[in-house]
Protein backbone atom coordinates (compact mmCIF):
# COMPACT_ATOMS: atom_id res chain seq x y z
CA UNK A 1 0.00 0.00 0.00
CA UNK A 2 1.24 3.65 -1.04
CA UNK A 3 0.05 6.08 0.85
CA UNK A 4 0.97 9.86 0.47
CA UNK A 5 0.47 12.74 3.24
CA UNK A 6 -2.11 15.22 2.01
CA UNK A 7 -2.40 17.28 5.84
CA UNK A 8 -0.65 18.08 9.01
CA UNK A 9 0.75 19.66 11.77
CA UNK A 10 0.48 23.70 10.92
CA UNK A 11 -1.66 23.42 8.11
CA UNK A 12 -3.85 20.75 10.00
CA UNK A 13 -4.68 23.37 12.84
CA UNK A 14 -4.98 26.16 9.92
CA UNK A 15 -7.38 24.06 8.21
CA UNK A 16 -9.67 23.78 11.69
CA UNK A 17 -9.42 27.51 12.05
CA UNK A 18 -10.69 28.71 8.91
CA UNK A 19 -13.20 26.24 8.88
CA UNK A 20 -14.47 28.26 12.43
CA UNK A 21 -14.20 31.26 11.05
CA UNK A 22 -16.62 30.31 7.94
CA UNK A 23 -18.85 28.59 10.84
CA UNK A 24 -18.77 32.12 12.72
CA UNK A 25 -19.96 33.75 9.59
CA UNK A 26 -22.85 32.03 9.28
CA UNK A 27 -23.84 30.98 12.83
CA UNK A 28 -22.22 34.13 14.93
CA UNK A 29 -23.01 33.66 18.49
CA UNK A 30 -24.00 30.02 18.32
CA UNK A 31 -27.38 31.26 19.97
CA UNK A 32 -29.87 29.14 17.85
CA UNK A 33 -27.14 26.78 16.41
CA UNK A 34 -25.63 23.56 17.64
CA UNK A 35 -22.84 21.19 16.45
CA UNK A 36 -23.39 17.21 16.11
CA UNK A 37 -20.23 14.90 15.55
CA UNK A 38 -21.24 11.77 14.08
CA UNK A 39 -19.46 8.70 15.71
CA UNK A 40 -17.30 7.16 15.79
CA UNK A 41 -14.75 9.81 13.78
CA UNK A 42 -16.49 13.01 13.46
CA UNK A 43 -16.63 13.74 17.14
CA UNK A 44 -13.08 14.73 17.70
CA UNK A 45 -13.43 17.00 14.58
CA UNK A 46 -16.36 18.08 16.44
CA UNK A 47 -14.73 18.51 19.84
CA UNK A 48 -11.79 20.35 18.34
CA UNK A 49 -14.40 23.29 16.24
CA UNK A 50 -16.11 23.23 19.98
CA UNK A 51 -13.23 23.61 21.80
CA UNK A 52 -11.37 26.37 19.28
CA UNK A 53 -14.61 28.65 19.61
CA UNK A 54 -14.76 29.02 23.08
CA UNK A 55 -10.65 29.09 23.38
CA UNK A 56 -10.49 31.66 20.44
CA UNK A 57 -13.91 33.62 19.95
CA UNK A 58 -15.42 32.84 23.44
CA UNK A 59 -18.14 31.27 21.79
CA UNK A 60 -19.89 28.83 23.91
CA UNK A 61 -21.52 25.96 21.70
CA UNK A 62 -24.09 23.42 22.45
CA UNK A 63 -22.76 20.25 20.74
CA UNK A 64 -22.89 16.43 21.23
CA UNK A 65 -21.99 12.84 19.72
CA UNK A 66 -24.61 11.06 17.53
CA UNK A 67 -24.04 7.10 16.57
CA UNK A 68 -26.01 6.58 13.22
CA UNK A 69 -25.83 2.44 13.49
CA UNK A 70 -28.96 1.57 13.77
CA UNK A 71 -30.03 4.04 10.31
CA UNK A 72 -27.72 2.42 8.43
CA UNK A 73 -28.48 0.88 5.07
CA UNK A 74 -26.29 -2.12 4.98
CA UNK A 75 -27.42 -3.70 7.87
CA UNK A 76 -28.26 -7.64 7.52
CA UNK A 77 -25.97 -6.96 4.42
CA UNK A 78 -22.42 -7.81 6.11
CA UNK A 79 -21.06 -11.22 8.28
CA UNK A 80 -21.18 -9.11 11.56
CA UNK A 81 -23.85 -7.06 13.02
CA UNK A 82 -22.87 -3.36 13.52
CA UNK A 83 -21.88 -2.49 16.68
CA UNK A 84 -22.73 0.63 17.33
CA UNK A 85 -21.30 3.77 19.34
CA UNK A 86 -22.69 5.89 21.94
CA UNK A 87 -25.21 8.82 21.26
CA UNK A 88 -24.63 11.63 23.27
CA UNK A 89 -27.24 14.33 23.08
CA UNK A 90 -29.06 15.74 25.95
CA UNK A 91 -30.76 18.73 23.98
CA UNK A 92 -33.48 19.19 21.73
CA UNK A 93 -32.61 19.87 18.43
CA UNK A 94 -36.50 21.93 17.37
CA UNK A 95 -36.09 24.87 15.89
CA UNK A 96 -32.22 25.13 16.09
CA UNK A 97 -30.15 25.46 13.38
CA UNK A 98 -28.01 22.28 12.96
CA UNK A 99 -24.47 21.29 12.02
CA UNK A 100 -23.60 17.76 10.72
CA UNK A 101 -20.14 17.26 11.30
CA UNK A 102 -18.04 14.20 10.28
CA UNK A 103 -14.19 13.78 9.17
CA UNK A 104 -14.35 11.93 5.47
CA UNK A 105 -17.10 12.50 3.03
CA UNK A 106 -17.46 9.39 0.61
CA UNK A 107 -20.42 8.12 -0.55
CA UNK A 108 -22.77 10.17 1.47
CA UNK A 109 -24.81 7.21 3.26
CA UNK A 110 -23.55 7.68 6.21
CA UNK A 111 -24.40 11.29 6.59
CA UNK A 112 -27.76 10.36 5.01
CA UNK A 113 -28.40 8.17 7.78
CA UNK A 114 -26.96 10.52 10.22
CA UNK A 115 -29.91 13.29 9.12
CA UNK A 116 -32.29 10.12 9.87
CA UNK A 117 -30.86 9.69 13.01
CA UNK A 118 -30.73 12.93 14.29
CA UNK A 119 -34.72 13.76 13.55
CA UNK A 120 -35.26 11.79 16.72
CA UNK A 121 -34.11 15.17 18.57
CA UNK A 122 -36.93 17.19 16.99
CA UNK A 123 -37.44 18.86 13.59
CA UNK A 124 -34.18 21.69 13.11
CA UNK A 125 -34.58 24.92 11.18
CA UNK A 126 -31.72 23.98 8.74
CA UNK A 127 -28.88 21.28 8.87
CA UNK A 128 -25.66 22.12 7.27
CA UNK A 129 -23.03 19.60 6.58
CA UNK A 130 -19.12 20.41 7.82
CA UNK A 131 -16.37 17.44 7.02
CA UNK A 132 -12.75 17.80 7.18
CA UNK A 133 -12.03 15.97 3.43
CA UNK A 134 -14.24 15.47 0.74
CA UNK A 135 -13.83 12.75 -1.43
CA UNK A 136 -15.25 14.41 -4.29
CA UNK A 137 -16.44 12.75 -7.37
CA UNK A 138 -17.24 9.74 -5.60
CA UNK A 139 -21.37 9.88 -3.68
CA UNK A 140 -23.98 7.44 -4.47
CA UNK A 141 -26.48 10.32 -2.97
CA UNK A 142 -27.71 13.66 -3.60
CA UNK A 143 -25.28 15.09 -0.32
CA UNK A 144 -22.93 17.63 -0.27
CA UNK A 145 -21.11 19.65 2.12
CA UNK A 146 -21.89 23.18 3.24
CA UNK A 147 -18.26 23.71 5.13
CA UNK A 148 -15.13 21.40 3.82
CA UNK A 149 -11.74 21.38 5.06
CA UNK A 150 -9.70 20.03 2.07
CA UNK A 151 -11.21 18.74 -1.19
CA UNK A 152 -9.85 15.66 -2.22
CA UNK A 153 -10.79 13.61 -5.99
CA UNK A 154 -9.94 9.92 -5.55
CA UNK A 155 -10.40 6.70 -7.02
CA UNK A 156 -12.32 3.64 -5.39
CA UNK A 157 -8.75 1.62 -4.81
CA UNK A 158 -7.83 4.69 -2.37
CA UNK A 159 -8.61 5.33 1.27
CA UNK A 160 -8.33 8.34 3.05
CA UNK A 161 -7.13 8.11 6.43
CA UNK A 162 -7.37 10.73 8.99
CA UNK A 163 -5.52 10.60 12.25
CA UNK A 164 -6.35 12.54 15.45
CA UNK A 165 -3.71 13.35 18.50
CA UNK A 166 -6.36 12.44 20.79
CA UNK A 167 -6.48 8.41 19.59
CA UNK A 168 -4.01 8.32 17.32
CA UNK A 169 -1.27 10.58 18.56
CA UNK A 170 -0.82 12.99 16.08
CA UNK A 171 -2.86 14.89 13.68
CA UNK A 172 -2.58 13.69 9.97
CA UNK A 173 -4.58 13.01 6.77
CA UNK A 174 -3.13 10.65 4.33
CA UNK A 175 -4.17 9.42 0.69
CA UNK A 176 -3.68 5.23 0.85
CA UNK A 177 -3.61 3.74 -2.26
CA UNK A 178 -3.53 -0.16 -2.71
CA UNK A 179 -0.81 -1.49 -5.23
CA UNK A 180 -2.42 -4.30 -7.44
CA UNK A 181 0.28 -6.40 -8.04
CA UNK A 182 -2.10 -8.69 -10.02
CA UNK B 1 -15.69 -9.48 19.44
CA UNK B 2 -18.28 -7.85 16.70
CA UNK B 3 -20.67 -10.61 16.60
CA UNK B 4 -22.31 -13.42 18.83
CA UNK B 5 -20.53 -16.81 18.91
CA UNK B 6 -24.11 -18.56 18.56
CA UNK B 7 -26.65 -18.49 15.69
CA UNK B 8 -29.53 -18.83 18.29
CA UNK B 9 -29.99 -17.36 21.92
CA UNK B 10 -30.99 -20.98 23.82
CA UNK B 11 -29.55 -20.80 27.05
CA UNK B 12 -27.12 -18.77 29.04
CA UNK B 13 -25.02 -21.70 29.36
CA UNK B 14 -24.14 -21.88 25.74
CA UNK B 15 -22.78 -18.31 25.87
CA UNK B 16 -19.78 -17.02 26.41
CA UNK B 17 -18.82 -14.38 28.47
CA UNK B 18 -17.49 -12.47 25.66
CA UNK B 19 -20.94 -12.71 24.41
CA UNK B 20 -22.49 -10.83 27.01
CA UNK B 21 -20.30 -7.89 27.37
CA UNK B 22 -21.53 -7.70 23.62
CA UNK B 23 -24.98 -8.31 24.32
CA UNK B 24 -24.70 -5.25 27.49
CA UNK B 25 -22.76 -2.65 25.16
CA UNK B 26 -25.38 -2.91 22.61
CA UNK B 27 -28.34 -2.72 25.51
CA UNK B 28 -26.58 0.24 26.59
CA UNK B 29 -27.41 2.20 23.54
CA UNK B 30 -30.79 0.86 23.08
CA UNK B 31 -31.33 1.99 26.66
CA UNK B 32 -30.67 5.41 25.58
CA UNK B 33 -32.94 5.58 22.71
CA UNK B 34 -35.91 4.11 24.59
CA UNK B 35 -35.43 7.10 26.82
CA UNK B 36 -36.15 9.53 24.06
CA UNK B 37 -38.89 11.27 22.92
CA UNK B 38 -38.89 9.36 19.60
CA UNK B 39 -38.05 5.98 20.91
CA UNK B 40 -38.10 3.73 17.33
CA UNK B 41 -34.81 2.90 14.78
CA UNK B 42 -35.51 1.18 11.37
CA UNK B 43 -32.91 -1.32 12.04
CA UNK B 44 -35.08 -4.79 11.98
CA UNK B 45 -37.66 -3.03 8.67
CA UNK B 46 -37.27 -6.06 6.62
CA UNK B 47 -37.17 -8.37 9.62
CA UNK B 48 -39.73 -10.51 10.53
CA UNK B 49 -40.08 -12.18 14.05
CA UNK B 50 -42.72 -14.94 15.55
CA UNK B 51 -43.74 -14.71 19.11
CA UNK B 52 -45.03 -18.05 20.10
CA UNK B 53 -46.14 -18.53 23.43
CA UNK B 54 -47.24 -21.97 24.40
CA UNK B 55 -47.06 -21.21 27.92
CA UNK B 56 -48.54 -18.37 30.05
CA UNK B 57 -46.96 -14.90 29.87
CA UNK B 58 -47.56 -10.76 30.60
CA UNK B 59 -44.36 -9.04 31.18
CA UNK B 60 -42.19 -11.39 28.82
CA UNK B 61 -44.56 -11.33 25.68
CA UNK B 62 -45.13 -7.61 25.92
CA UNK B 63 -41.15 -7.03 26.54
CA UNK B 64 -40.57 -9.14 23.47
CA UNK B 65 -43.26 -7.27 21.85
CA UNK B 66 -41.72 -3.85 22.20
CA UNK B 67 -38.51 -4.44 21.80
CA UNK B 68 -39.47 -5.91 18.28
CA UNK B 69 -41.59 -2.98 17.64
CA UNK B 70 -38.63 -0.30 18.43
CA UNK B 71 -36.61 -2.25 16.07
CA UNK B 72 -39.42 -2.02 13.65
CA UNK B 73 -39.99 -5.66 13.04
CA UNK B 74 -42.96 -7.01 11.26
CA UNK B 75 -44.61 -9.41 14.30
CA UNK B 76 -46.84 -11.98 14.50
CA UNK B 77 -48.42 -13.73 17.69
CA UNK B 78 -49.09 -16.90 18.88
CA UNK B 79 -50.52 -18.28 21.34
CA UNK B 80 -51.01 -22.19 22.19
CA UNK B 81 -54.38 -21.80 23.31
CA UNK B 82 -57.21 -21.72 20.45
CA UNK B 83 -54.41 -23.03 17.81
CA UNK B 84 -53.99 -26.47 15.65
CA UNK B 85 -51.48 -27.28 18.78
CA UNK B 86 -54.61 -28.38 20.38
CA UNK B 87 -55.47 -30.61 17.80
CA UNK B 88 -52.67 -32.67 17.66
CA UNK B 89 -49.80 -30.77 15.55
CA UNK B 90 -46.35 -31.22 16.47
CA UNK B 91 -44.22 -28.21 17.60
CA UNK B 92 -42.19 -28.73 14.45
CA UNK B 93 -44.97 -28.60 11.71
CA UNK B 94 -46.60 -25.59 13.62
CA UNK B 95 -42.99 -23.85 13.24
CA UNK B 96 -42.69 -24.96 9.76
CA UNK B 97 -45.79 -23.69 8.59
CA UNK B 98 -44.74 -20.54 10.29
CA UNK B 99 -41.81 -20.01 8.91
CA UNK B 100 -43.24 -20.88 5.28
CA UNK B 101 -44.77 -17.23 5.90
CA UNK B 102 -41.25 -15.99 5.44
CA UNK B 103 -40.82 -15.68 9.30
CA UNK B 104 -36.86 -15.20 10.28
CA UNK B 105 -36.86 -14.95 14.06
CA UNK B 106 -38.34 -17.09 16.53
CA UNK B 107 -39.16 -16.24 20.08
CA UNK B 108 -40.22 -19.25 22.09
CA UNK B 109 -42.11 -19.78 25.49
CA UNK B 110 -42.69 -23.24 25.90
CA UNK B 111 -43.43 -25.68 29.13
CA UNK B 112 -41.16 -28.60 27.86
CA UNK B 113 -37.40 -28.53 29.25
CA UNK B 114 -34.81 -28.17 25.78
CA UNK B 115 -38.03 -27.07 23.72
CA UNK B 116 -35.20 -24.49 22.13
CA UNK B 117 -32.57 -26.60 21.34
CA UNK B 118 -34.85 -29.24 19.85
CA UNK B 119 -36.48 -26.67 17.97
CA UNK B 120 -33.24 -24.97 17.07
CA UNK B 121 -31.72 -28.44 15.33
CA UNK B 122 -34.83 -28.98 13.01
CA UNK B 123 -35.70 -25.77 11.84
CA UNK B 124 -34.22 -23.14 9.73
CA UNK B 125 -34.30 -19.73 11.99
CA UNK B 126 -33.14 -17.89 14.34
CA UNK B 127 -34.44 -19.34 17.88
CA UNK B 128 -34.66 -17.36 21.03
CA UNK B 129 -35.31 -18.84 23.80
CA UNK B 130 -38.38 -16.78 25.94
CA UNK B 131 -38.55 -19.56 28.51
CA UNK B 132 -38.62 -23.58 28.87
CA UNK B 133 -39.99 -24.85 31.61
CA UNK B 134 -37.78 -25.21 34.69
CA UNK B 135 -34.29 -25.54 32.36
CA UNK B 136 -34.24 -21.68 31.28
CA UNK B 137 -34.54 -17.91 30.99
CA UNK B 138 -31.93 -16.63 29.17
CA UNK B 139 -33.23 -12.97 28.80
CA UNK B 140 -34.31 -12.38 32.00
CA UNK B 141 -31.02 -13.60 33.50
CA UNK B 142 -28.96 -10.92 31.00
CA UNK B 143 -31.38 -8.44 32.34
CA UNK B 144 -30.57 -8.97 35.81
CA UNK B 145 -27.15 -9.10 35.35
CA UNK B 146 -27.29 -6.08 33.39
CA UNK B 147 -29.49 -4.39 36.09
CA UNK B 148 -26.50 -5.00 38.32
CA UNK B 149 -23.88 -3.65 36.01
CA UNK B 150 -25.70 -0.56 36.55
CA UNK B 151 -26.07 -0.42 39.61
CA UNK B 152 -22.88 -1.39 41.01
CA UNK B 153 -20.96 -0.30 38.32
CA UNK B 154 -19.95 -4.30 37.61
CA UNK B 155 -21.29 -7.78 38.06
CA UNK B 156 -17.90 -8.56 39.35
CA UNK B 157 -17.25 -9.62 42.77
CA UNK B 158 -20.56 -8.57 43.64
CA UNK B 159 -22.57 -11.23 46.03
CA UNK B 160 -26.28 -12.34 45.03
CA UNK B 161 -28.52 -14.47 46.35
CA UNK B 162 -31.27 -15.78 44.59
CA UNK B 163 -34.11 -16.84 47.23
CA UNK B 164 -37.05 -19.52 47.17
CA UNK B 165 -38.02 -22.02 44.72
CA UNK B 166 -35.03 -22.75 43.27
CA UNK B 167 -36.37 -26.37 42.67
CA UNK B 168 -38.52 -25.15 39.54
CA UNK B 169 -36.85 -22.06 38.80
CA UNK B 170 -35.53 -21.57 34.79
CA UNK B 171 -34.89 -17.77 35.91
CA UNK B 172 -32.74 -19.34 38.96
CA UNK B 173 -30.69 -21.92 37.22
CA UNK B 174 -30.01 -18.46 33.95
CA UNK B 175 -29.06 -16.27 36.61
CA UNK B 176 -26.47 -18.67 38.41
CA UNK B 177 -25.01 -19.41 34.73
CA UNK B 178 -25.02 -15.92 33.68
CA UNK B 179 -23.57 -14.36 36.84
CA UNK B 180 -20.61 -17.16 37.77
CA UNK B 181 -19.76 -16.09 34.00
CA UNK B 182 -19.67 -12.79 34.66
CA UNK B 183 -17.68 -13.05 38.24
CA UNK B 184 -20.12 -12.68 40.71
CA UNK B 185 -20.59 -14.86 43.91
CA UNK B 186 -23.39 -16.59 43.98
CA UNK B 187 -25.69 -17.94 46.73
CA UNK B 188 -29.36 -19.68 47.06
CA UNK B 189 -31.20 -19.87 49.67
CA UNK B 190 -34.74 -21.74 50.59
CA UNK B 191 -36.83 -24.54 52.14
CA UNK B 192 -33.79 -27.67 51.19
CA UNK B 193 -37.08 -29.36 49.69
CA UNK B 194 -37.02 -26.60 46.83
CA UNK B 195 -33.42 -26.50 46.62
CA UNK B 196 -32.02 -29.16 43.97
CA UNK B 197 -29.58 -31.67 45.70
CA UNK B 198 -26.92 -31.07 43.58
CA UNK B 199 -26.91 -27.46 43.11
CA UNK B 200 -23.21 -27.06 44.62
CA UNK B 201 -21.74 -28.49 41.41
CA UNK B 202 -22.64 -25.35 40.15
CA UNK B 203 -20.19 -23.78 42.41
CA UNK B 204 -22.88 -21.77 44.36
CA UNK B 205 -23.32 -21.31 48.14
CA UNK B 206 -26.56 -22.74 49.74
CA UNK B 207 -28.11 -21.40 52.97
CA UNK B 208 -31.41 -22.49 54.20
CA UNK B 209 -31.65 -19.49 56.36
CA UNK B 210 -33.12 -16.01 54.88
CA UNK B 211 -31.33 -13.95 57.32
CA UNK B 212 -27.91 -15.55 57.18
CA UNK B 213 -27.87 -15.35 53.35
CA UNK B 214 -29.22 -11.71 53.91
CA UNK B 215 -26.40 -10.48 56.33
CA UNK B 216 -24.04 -11.85 53.08
CA UNK B 217 -25.57 -10.71 49.98
CA UNK B 218 -24.83 -7.26 48.25
CA UNK B 219 -28.55 -8.31 46.23
CA UNK B 220 -31.10 -10.54 46.88
CA UNK B 221 -33.05 -11.70 44.33
CA UNK B 222 -36.61 -12.89 45.36
CA UNK B 223 -38.53 -15.36 43.17
CA UNK B 224 -42.35 -16.45 43.28
CA UNK B 225 -43.27 -19.67 44.68
CA UNK B 226 -44.35 -21.33 41.45
CA UNK B 227 -47.33 -23.27 42.69
CA UNK B 228 -48.26 -24.14 39.09
CA UNK B 229 -44.99 -26.91 38.99
CA UNK B 230 -45.49 -27.93 41.90
CA UNK B 231 -49.05 -29.63 42.34
CA UNK B 232 -51.43 -28.07 44.66
CA UNK B 233 -53.05 -30.81 46.97
CA UNK B 234 -56.81 -30.05 47.07
CA UNK B 235 -57.19 -28.64 50.57
CA UNK B 236 -54.46 -25.97 49.00
CA UNK B 237 -51.44 -27.06 50.14
CA UNK B 238 -48.52 -27.62 48.44
CA UNK B 239 -46.20 -30.75 48.94
CA UNK B 240 -42.48 -29.16 49.23
CA UNK B 241 -43.57 -27.21 52.35
CA UNK B 242 -46.16 -27.13 55.05
CA UNK B 243 -47.79 -24.57 54.01
CA UNK B 244 -47.53 -20.62 52.54
CA UNK B 245 -48.10 -18.58 55.59
CA UNK B 246 -45.13 -21.13 57.09
CA UNK B 247 -43.20 -20.33 53.72
CA UNK B 248 -43.96 -16.26 54.26
CA UNK B 249 -42.97 -16.29 57.68
CA UNK B 250 -39.51 -18.11 56.99
CA UNK B 251 -38.29 -17.07 53.38
CA UNK B 252 -40.21 -13.54 53.43
CA UNK B 253 -38.96 -10.73 52.77
CA UNK B 254 -40.18 -7.53 55.54
CA UNK B 255 -38.74 -4.32 56.27
CA UNK B 256 -38.28 -5.77 59.56
CA UNK B 257 -35.36 -8.57 58.61
CA UNK B 258 -34.14 -5.96 56.64
CA UNK B 259 -33.81 -3.34 59.67
CA UNK B 260 -32.70 -6.66 61.13
CA UNK B 261 -29.94 -6.97 59.41
CA UNK B 262 -29.26 -3.25 59.01
CA UNK B 263 -27.29 -3.69 55.56
CA UNK B 264 -28.51 -1.36 52.32
CA UNK B 265 -29.07 -4.48 50.01
CA UNK B 266 -30.80 -4.57 46.44
CA UNK B 267 -33.70 -5.85 46.25
CA UNK B 268 -34.59 -8.00 43.00
CA UNK B 269 -37.74 -9.53 41.32
CA UNK B 270 -38.57 -11.31 37.82
CA UNK B 271 -42.40 -10.57 38.19
CA UNK B 272 -44.62 -11.71 38.67
CA UNK B 273 -44.98 -10.61 42.13
CA UNK B 274 -46.66 -12.63 44.76
CA UNK B 275 -47.04 -9.64 47.28
CA UNK B 276 -47.36 -10.23 51.07
CA UNK B 277 -46.19 -14.22 50.51
CA UNK B 278 -42.00 -13.91 48.87
CA UNK B 279 -41.77 -9.80 49.76
CA UNK B 280 -43.36 -7.59 51.82
CA UNK B 281 -45.23 -4.85 49.61
CA UNK B 282 -43.45 -1.78 51.23
CA UNK B 283 -39.84 -3.96 50.43
CA UNK B 284 -41.10 -4.33 47.21
CA UNK B 285 -41.59 -0.79 46.52
CA UNK B 286 -38.77 1.16 48.80
CA UNK B 287 -36.08 2.40 47.10
CA UNK B 288 -33.72 -0.46 47.63
CA UNK B 289 -36.29 -2.18 45.39
CA UNK B 290 -34.82 -2.41 41.39
CA UNK B 291 -37.49 -4.17 40.28
CA UNK B 292 -38.97 -1.79 37.78
CA UNK B 293 -35.73 -0.74 36.60
CA UNK B 294 -35.39 -4.58 35.85
CA UNK B 295 -38.51 -4.06 33.51
CA UNK B 296 -37.21 -1.24 31.27
CA UNK B 297 -33.68 -3.05 31.07
CA UNK B 298 -35.66 -5.81 29.64
CA UNK B 299 -36.62 -4.44 26.87
CA UNK B 300 -33.08 -2.73 26.05
CA UNK B 301 -31.80 -6.19 26.57
CA UNK B 302 -33.96 -7.75 24.27
CA UNK B 303 -33.62 -5.33 21.44
CA UNK B 304 -29.82 -5.62 21.60
CA UNK B 305 -30.31 -9.74 21.43
CA UNK B 306 -32.83 -9.75 18.31
CA UNK B 307 -30.02 -6.60 16.56
CA UNK B 308 -27.39 -8.96 16.96
CA UNK B 309 -29.26 -12.16 16.14
CA UNK B 310 -30.79 -10.29 13.27
CA UNK B 311 -27.84 -8.38 11.83
CA UNK B 312 -25.67 -11.03 9.96
CA UNK B 313 -26.42 -11.33 6.57
CA UNK B 314 -28.07 -14.90 5.42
Amino acid sequence: MNEREILEGAQFDLVIRRLCCELIENHDEFSSSVIIGLQPRGIFLAKRIVDFLEAHYSIKVIHGNLDVTFHRDDFRRKQSPLIPNKTNIDFIIEGKKVVLIDDVLYTGRTIRSGMDAMLAFGRPTKVELLVLIDRRYSRDLPIQPDYTGLSVDTIARQRVSVKWKEVDGEDKVALQTIIDNG
Amino acid sequence: MDKLSTDHLLGIKHLQKEDISLIFQVADNFKEIINRPLKKVPSLRDVTVANLFFENSTRTKLSFELAEKRLSADIINFSSSGSSVKKGETLVDTVNNILAMKVDIIVMRHPMPGAAIYLSQRVDARIINAGDGTHEHPTQALLDSFSIREQFGEVKGRKVVIVGDILHSRVALSNIFCLKKLGAEVMVCGPPTLIPPHIKTLGVEVSYHLEEALSWCDVAMMLRIQLERQGVEENGNVSYFPSLREYTMQYGLTTKILEKIGRDITIMHPGPINRGIEIATDVADSGQSIILSQVENGVAIRMAILYLLAGISE
